[in-house]
């Protein structure tokens, strides 16, 4: 090269860097800004990781522009430790000057930022936590997950009605977890079930087995059982050691226990375990299996349901910008998402107006081995399902 | 009766668990006075390469265990002859902070090479399952725990009662100037010391993967049970964490068994009414050196 010709593409490279820097100025004014805050690190970094897996992913399907407009994501991890959440909120709105906070691992972070959401004027969308009363506590909050309200009513129903007739809980001592409890419960018995043991573990629990062996000892048709992601590894192997699927015990619950994520690694006792839930890898719609596929071909590993929920969150995002024409005002884009309408992975969901709580199907699904993996499959659908928690009050 | 007696085997089980994984402790802390609030961090890297060992190269895991034991004595032996000792004449606050800083070092590192979610170790299928013993469940991992810490308890007696090395040891801790004027090698002594206390540590850590759960938070989530452990049992012998573990291991199953409701809190409880009676533990020395 010479030197004439390395002087003539470094003054070629020179006026492409300028002519984009003066570029950026004018795009960073008509950039929207999402706030997303996740646990990345510890306990419910899983539950992190694939809600951004499944926002990038979107967003290298659909592009990054909406309404003119670019989406601009800026990510923090507050370890799902609600101080964290709040402090990641108040920074985000105040120096960012984000248009949405996104996002939201467990309860008390939703929580946390809700109170934020209402003084700023800008929609919270939480993509995770499931307890029925977040979204009671901000104008502002739209929630793209489910509450366990949904998943545990529909399995005390079907339980009741499906020859269960005595049921061992077991539940983890915490916010979601009595929510599991209490709306099983109420499903359960109004169907004429009987629950012969109660027993609630401590979140921080290392040792399934004393637990477990006094669920054997109730000998109960069935074992219903909520514990965090993450931990349901742990009991199916213990539950499995002590022979509780040989003495014929099945376990029920809501869909936390199978997990998409951590099903495939639970051994064969997790066979035959029913449960209902929003979501499940093996969803048989085309759109699903699109879904499935691209997740596995960018992140090698199947999509779980905090990972839909993660893609219909901004997917929520997304059409209620094009709602208000890139018009960013927080009351306009809460209007343009009550009532919306659409097909996600998991099937068809809308927003419920009055709630802004997700309305969706809850599908009842059995764990069965297909192509050598397991899978919860899907046998049963119960269309269109609100959030009860809430009519209550 | 039998669920007494397949409790007081759960008991006994994660009773001997706890021991192999404070023993480790009760030796740095009570032999060598060194708090080394660290020590979870050596189990999980045992537990972690048993892990890799097992799942990704295929080994055996009746291989892998005595392996988990060797890499987490070789990481204790370096960490010793690199940072340790230079700490050994620092205050305990001093001791404290270092090694709990080494712990959330250690959080993190996991955590960002091996992943958050937790893992298991796929155990060949002879250990899985329980079988019936007369009506008691007996649960085959449970068992082999037993047999192992067992085994392991009986050689670690002898080891410091009997051998030349134990009385070097014993003699090394209660007065490292004598001792090293008799032409004992002091400083080698307490590294190899701190070495074998590290890799049980590593060992329990491959154990109680399949009971406990292996994620990167191990070392913090399970720091209380092991500082139960020595303070109960007080750390001036074996004898006395063995004895403590056993009773807690057995107080903690039966508690969560029985009184499902308060289960969690029998162990801290009998924790206070121990330390009320016997401030210095079960088997502490009364004279604090």
């Amino acid at each position: 090269m010479s030197v004439r010709h390395k002087m003539l593409s470094w003054a070629a490279t020179a006026a492409a860097v300028a002519s984009l820097a003066a570029v950026a100025p004018a795009g960073a004014q008509d950039a929207v800004k999402i706030g997303l805050i996740l646990p990345m690190t510890g306990g419910q970094a899983s539950t992190g990781k694939q809600i951004e897996n499944a926002i990038k992913l979107y967003m290298q399907q659909k592009g990054d522009t909406v309404a003119g407009k670019k989406i601009e994501i800026i990510l923090k991890d507050d370890g799902a430790v609600p101080d964290k959440t709040k402090t990641a909120a108040q920074e985000l709105i105040v120096n960012d000057k984000v248009n949405f906070i996104a996002g939201f691992g467990v309860t008390p972070a939703a929580l946390a930022a809700a109170p934020l959401a209402t003084q700023a004027k800008i929609p919270e969308v939480v993509m995770a936590a499931g307890t029925s009363i977040i979204t009671e506590r901000s104008p502002y909050i739209v929630r793209t997950s489910f509450t366990l309200a949904q998943s545990a009513n529909i399995i005390g129903d079907w339980a009741a009605k499906n020859g269960i007739k005595k049921v061992a809980t077991l539940t983890s001592d915490y916010a979601p977890g009595n929510d599991a409890l209490n709306f099983f419960k109420e499903r359960f018995t109004a169907g004429g079930g009987e629950i012969v043991e109660e027993v609630k573990v401590p979140l921080q629990n290392p040792d399934f087995a004393p637990f477990l062996q006094r669920m054997k000892d109730a000998k109960p048709d069935a074992l219903y059982v909520f514990v965090p992601a993450g931990q349901g590894g742990n009991f199916m192997k213990q539950y499995a050691e002590r022979g509780l699927d040989k003495a014929g015990i099945k376990v029920i619950g809501p869909g936390d226990v199978t997990d998409d994520d951590l099903l495939n690694n639970m051994g064969d006792a997790v066979l035959g375990t029913v449960t209902a839930h929003l979501y499940s890898a093996a969803h048989p719609s085309p759109m699903n299996k699109d879904f499935v596929a691209a997740y596995k071909k960018a992140y090698g590993t199947r999509p779980g349901f905090m990972a839909v929920s993660g893609y219909d969150g901004i997917h929520l995002i997304y059409e209620a910008l094009k709602k208000t024409g890139g018009d960013t005002n927080g009351d306009k884009l809460i209007e343009a998402m009550k009532g919306m309408k659409w097909e996600s992975p998991r099937g068809p969901i809308s927003i419920d107006p009055e709630t802004r709580d997700i309305v969706q199907n809850i599908y009842i699904r059995k764990v069965e081995k297909v192509d050598g993996e397991l899978y919860n499959v899907e046998f049963a659908t119960f269309d269109a399902v609100k959030d009860s928690g809430k009519t209550k009050k | 009766m039998t669920s007494i007696l397949t409790n007081l085997f759960d008991g006994v089980a994660y009773g001997m668990l706890l021991f192999v994984l404070a023993c480790g402790l009760a030796v740095t802390l009570g032999l060598m006075n060194f708090v080394n609030l660290a020590h979870g961090a050596f189990a999980m890297a045992g537990g972690y390469v048993c892990m890799l060992l097992v799942n990704k190269s295929g080994w055996p895991f009746f291989t892998a265990l005595p392996l988990a034991f060797v890499s987490a004595a070789l990481i204790g032996v370096l960490l010793e002859r690199t940072l340790y000792r230079h700490l050994y004449t620092r205050s305990h606050l001093d001791q404290v902070l270092f090694s709990i800083g080494l712990t959330f070092m250690s959080v993190a590192a996991v955590d960002y090479f091996m992943g958050s979610s937790r893992v298991f170790i796929n155990l060949p299928n002879a250990l899985q399952g329980q079988f019936d013993f007369f009506g008691v469940g007996i649960g085959r991992y449970r068992l082999m725990i037993i047999v192992i810490c067992g085994l392991l308890t009986v050689a670690l007696q002898l080891i410091l009662a009997k051998t030349r090395f134990g009385s070097r040891l014993r003699a090394a801790v209660d007065d490292p100037r004598a001792a090293s004027g008799l032409g004992i090698n002091v400083p080698q002594v307490f590294a190899f010391t701190f070495a074998f206390g590290c890799g049980l540590a590593g060992l329990g850590g491959a154990l109680s993967a399949e009971i406990l759960g292996l994620d990167p938070y191990f070392p913090l989530k399970f720091m209380i049970y092991f500082l139960i452990v020595v303070t109960v049992g007080g750390s001036s012998s074996i004898t006395g964490p063995f004895l403590a573990s056993l009773l807690l291991g057995i107080g903690d199953v039966a508690g969560k068994y029985y009184v499902p409701k308060m289960g969690p809190f029998v162990i801290y409880t009998m924790m206070i009414v121990i330390l009320i009676w016997r401030p210095n533990g079960l088997f502490g020395r009364t004279a604090a050196r």
